[in-house]
């Protein structure tokens, strides 16, 4: 339904890694502000590229394995995942058209 | 220009400042706008616990705070807009702000849009962001739960931020270039007093590095010229702030840091156009004087307005 889908340690590899479309991943935690920030427009990309690309979150607090395992030491970090590997890293807020910029770059 | 939507006031940001302004400028039933490049808040989001809010004995946490003052002003008819300003120019009186989402022509301009981080500066600090660089210890504090940490500064920022990653990592090492703290008292009483949290006097920090992450960074004293290293796993950068005003260059005067420079009615150079908050030469950054300021130049611009 276009929306963003909760990924933890467990199903990252299924949800994420093999995936055959491109992946956004919002990593994020409940204390920090700029991830409210994000959070929105998260979900409006969700809808947007419904289809083309699917939209993860990962709370760091609940999954420091899969935080970790990409060196995700700042939050919020939205990284897209492509045939199973990491193609784009994005640390702290962006504006939407940044991130939408980001996005058709993989799609091409 | 075809597409412009008109408004009395257009205020720019949408931290304490820009909320307050917002706020009061609803409540004179003026047409308003608060344009905001991400959600409402501004820098209290990150701030944690705010404790010297008045009314909030407990301290409140800053995200918290932020979204009860949105509340607070949309509830009396404030509007918003998440866009980013690019420009703001004259037209006669007119003032057309120019954003991501649209062209806006107001009577009257608040401008709020505080300020930034400023950047260390140094080799390896724009490879490790994200990568143990750090600008918010509120939201990356936790990922360093038992790792050595360093804190770059040492006014009230810099001492907040290692007394909240205290709670988290192994050790805190604050580098301050002085010999001794700027930040408020009752902080710096806390953070010499902390177990956890040692101090590198007259130090400067001259490049971080590491392999896929921060690894340990390069010291030199001052004082004395003498090099060391740290070794550390994240580093936290709070040496100071910057205006947001580089879409200004050129319209209002800003002091030689690039904040805005005004009056006691919060007035700039160009009458209609008035600045709050952080954003202002001068400002001591704190909420309630951003709140204060706020209240200001939305009663002067309601003044400016109807005469």
């Amino acid at each position: 339904m276009g929306k963003p889908i909760e990924v933890s340690d467990d199903n990252f590899d299924q949800v994420v890694l093999q995936s055959d479309k491109p992946v956004l991943v919002d990593f994020w935690a409940a204390w920090c502000g700029p991830c409210r920030m994000v959070a929105p427009i998260v979900e409006e990309l969700a809808e947007e590229y419904e289809g083309r690309v699917t939209v993860a979150k990962v709370d760091v607090d609940q999954n420091r394995k899969t935080a970790s395992r990409y060196g995700v030491m700042s939050i919020p970090t939205l990284l897209i995942f492509k045939n199973g590997a990491p193609v784009s890293n994005i640390v702290g807020f962006r504006p939407k058209a940044d991130l939408k910029r980001s996005l058709d770059a993989v799609l091409e | 220009m075809t597409d412009e939507r008109e408004y009395d006031v257009v205020i720019i940001g949408g931290g304490p400042a820009g909320l307050s302004a917002g706020l009061y400028a609803a409540r004179a039933r003026l047409r308003s706008l608060l344009v905001e490049r991400a959600a409402p808040g501004g820098l209290i989001v990150n701030a944690g616990l705010v404790e010297n809010y008045p009314g909030f004995p407990q301290g409140i946490n800053g995200l918290e705070l932020a979204e009860l003052m949105s509340q607070q002003a949309t509830k009396f008819g404030l509007e918003t807009l998440t866009a980013e300003v690019t420009s703001l120019e004259l037209r006669g009186e007119q003032k057309v702000i120019t954003t991501t989402e649209g062209n806006l022509v107001a009577k009257a301009v608040i401008i709020a849009s505080g300020s930034d981080r400023v950047k260390l500066g140094v080799p390896g600090e724009e490879e490790f962001t994200g990568r143990g660089v750090s600008y918010c210890a509120i939201c990356d504090g936790a990922l360093f739960q038992d790792m050595p940490v360093a804190v770059v500064g040492g006014g009230n920022a810099a001492i907040n931020e290692a007394l909240d990653l205290s709670k988290f990592a192994s050790r805190v090492t604050v580098i301050h270039r002085r010999a001794e703290l700027r930040a408020t008292r009752i902080l710096q009483e806390r953070a010499l007093a902390h177990p956890k949290i040692a101090f590198r006097w007259n130090t400067v920090v001259e490049a971080i590095e590491g392999k896929d992450m921060v690894e340990r960074l390069r010291l030199r004293d001052v004082s004395s010229g003498e090099k060391s290293t740290l070794e550390v796993s994240g580093v936290f950068i709070a040496i100071g702030f910057r205006p947001n005003t580089g879409y200004l260059q050129g319209v209002l005067s800003l002091d030689s840091a690039g904040a805005i420079i005004t009056n006691e009615k919060m007035e700039t150079d160009v009458p209609g156009i008035f600045a709050a908050g952080d954003i202002r030469s001068g400002s001591i950054r704190q909420v309630v004087s951003a709140a204060g300021d706020g209240a200001v130049a939305a009663t002067q611009a309601e003044r400016y307005i109807r005469g």
